[in-house]
């Protein structure tokens, strides 16, 4: 009923999957035990040798590795091989301060980038698509990992890399390009650049976009879909655990599968650590089965969602995570209230704005001051200055009915909140903790 | 004829009022008239213009928000009472005005209107004998 790129691994009924988990992961241990002394001291510390380790059941017995690990190791702390094996790095900038590095051999690229393929498959490209690849390419993973994907899938690649927006359009007008990855907030802005130049949805030759590495909301993606008259799917991963195609949406468009072969996935309660139950909501944390290079056990992502094994119409039986919602690590707590950027999202879709917007977070005598900028539409513009009072107090409102606390919405120019490489810089944070 | 007012949308910080006629001007798009309504978060230019349609395209490509609005110019003689004698008339038909401005030209003064209802406000007025101004009218002033 679909379309896969390795079928026999992605439909695998679940009793072989975990008897892969239970062979796969008692080896990597002592793979990782053997080759990268920084987790062996950890696991020391823990009092857990690989012989503790006879299958999948005992993952919960060893010690996590978080961003602070990555940074008390970098740059080569966690490395598994001689760097003589490896082939790339990737790097993406952390919030601890420095950035993290992770370094690949060829056989964890091929592993990575079959993960892509498998997210293009779902999304239904073959080799008779053109896939224009819109994520920054370089450090970011987004390019490299959708690049490799559509490589491995056949389709005929159209690295535009991120930005110059007037030629991304022109390469998907005049190659047909009929499927677009990108991040959201970037397809948004393309579909809204389309609009503008007067394409209607029926003109635009795209039908699939598979867009991630930023939170978005659903109602942004019935916009992203409605704008350019394409399917929106989600893929999702991390540069940590290898990049995008960590888990991907199928044609169902309800969770992503997570690609159980090569990743473990468990849900722990954030604050104790304590590893919950299926279908409880709480951090997710990846292990890497067969990755040589930058083997992590137990990496603790700050990613919060749920996890699901309902049989899911697609034919997968990968174990499926809900969107998260909300990295931690964008989560802002403002006088005391936990804010996800994408729940302010979600309010100014269904008031009829763009998603484009910016939260300011000052202090100001103890108290913290709280700023929504919000891109003025055409939609949304009248000549009475009453009415866009009254329609900016309805944003306020819905924000406080979702958010709990105030928030002061500000209505700024078209256009005039910056976007570098293709992602929005969502959040401004001047206070000084 | 009701005419076009170009309304743009303004965020309330320093040039950006300039930012609006420096596009306008190398555009070479006459303002015949202008007011500004503002609160201290943002503002809105309300103007006549002589090239209703380049002024809107051009507008757009500065990434500014701009929208048409119906309004109606009257024009009446640059002495005492004659403002009063049209806004006597406007009562008389019950029309409600949103905003007005004004600008005087050689010879006459125009009035400018928004009103809630502009169709009937125009058949109303009209049957006080009072012609409002075509949008050709305007840019000819
Ligand atoms: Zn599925």
């Amino acid at each position: 009923m679909g379309n896969y790129f390795q079928e026999e691994i992605e439909c695998a009924p679940l009793e072989k999957i975990r008897a892969l988990q239970d062979e796969l992961l008692p080896k990597q241990v002592r793979y990782v035990w053997e080759n990268v002394p920084y987790y062996r001291k950890k696991m020391e510390e823990q009092g857990v040798t690989p012989d503790d380790i006879k299958s999948a059941a005992d993952l919960h017995k060893l010690p996590f590795l978080s961003k602070a690990d990555l940074k008390a190791a970098y740059p080569y702390g966690l490395l598994a091989v001689p760097l003589k094996d490896c082939v790339r790095i990737q790097s993406t900038s952390g919030t601890t301060g420095k950035r993290v590095i992770v370094f690949y051999t060829q056989e964890d690229l091929d592993l990575w980038e079959d993960c892509c393929a498998r997210a293009i498959c779902a999304a239904g490209g073959t080799n008779e698509d053109v896939c224009q690849v819109s994520y920054g390419y370089g450090l970011f993973t987004g390019g490299a990992g959708l690049d490799g994907g559509s490589h491995k899938v056949g389709c005929l690649t159209v690295p535009t890399s991120s930005g110059n927006t007037e030629r991304q359009i022109m390469f998907i007008m005049d190659l047909q390009a009929t499927i677009l990855c990108c991040t959201p907030s970037y397809a948004a802005y393309i579909g809204e650049t389309l609009k503008e130049m007067g394409y209607k949805p029926e003109d635009i030759p795209l039908k699939a976009g598979i867009f991630g590495a930023e939170a978005w909301s659903e109602e942004m993606r019935r916009d992203i879909e409605k704008t350019l008259g394409i399917k929106a799917y989600d893929i999702y991963g991390l540069t940590e655990i290898s990049g995008p195609g960590v888990a991907f949406e199928c044609s169902e468009q309800r969770g992503m599968h997570i690609q159980e072969d090569h990743f473990i996935a468990e849900i722990i309660d954030p604050n104790t650590g304590e590893v919950l139950p299926e279908g409880s909501q709480g951090e997710l944390v990846f292990t890497s089965l067969d990755k040589k290079a930058f083997p992590l056990i137990r990496y603790r992502t700050r990613d919060i969602c749920t996890l699901t094994r309902e049989k899911c119409s697609c034919g997968r039986t990968h174990v499926r995570m809900t969107k998260p919602k909300g990295r931690s690590d964008d989560m802002l707590i403002i006088r005391g209230v936990n804010v996800f950027p994408s729940q302010i999202e979600t309010v100014l879709m269904n008031n009829g704005y763009a998603a484009n917007y910016q939260i300011i977070v000052g202090r100001v005598n103890n108290t913290d001051t709280f700023e929504v900028k919000v891109e003025m539409t055409p939609d949304m513009f009248t000549d009475n200055l009453g009415e866009v009072q009254a329609r900016r107090k309805v944003l306020e409102d819905g924000l406080k009915a979702m958010l709990g606390i105030k928030a002061k919405v500000t209505l700024v120019a078209p256009k005039s909140i910056a976007r570098s490489e293709g992602k929005a810089v969502r959040v401004i944070d001047t206070r000084k903790i | 004829m009701s005419v076009n007012q170009v309304s743009v949308f303004l965020e309330n910080k320093a040039g950006t009022l300039n930012k609006l006629t420096e596009v306008l001007a190398a555009n070479n798009v006459n303002i015949r008239a202008l007011s500004l309504a503002e609160t201290s978060e943002f503002g809105i230019v309300r103007m006549l213009v002589n090239d209703v349609f380049e002024a809107t395209n051009v507008l757009k490509e500065n990434n500014f928000v701009a929208t048409l609005t119906p309004v109606l110019a009257y024009a009446i003689e640059d002495k005492a009472g004659y403002l009063n004698n049209l806004l006597q008339n406007f009562s008389a038909a019950e029309v409600n005005i949103e905003y007005m401005y004004a600008f005087a030209g050689k010879e006459r003064a125009y009035m400018i209107f928004r009103v809630n209802d502009t169709k009937r406000a125009e058949s109303l007025l009209n049957s006080k004998g009072l012609k409002s101004l075509t949008q050709e009218e305007i840019s000819a002033v």
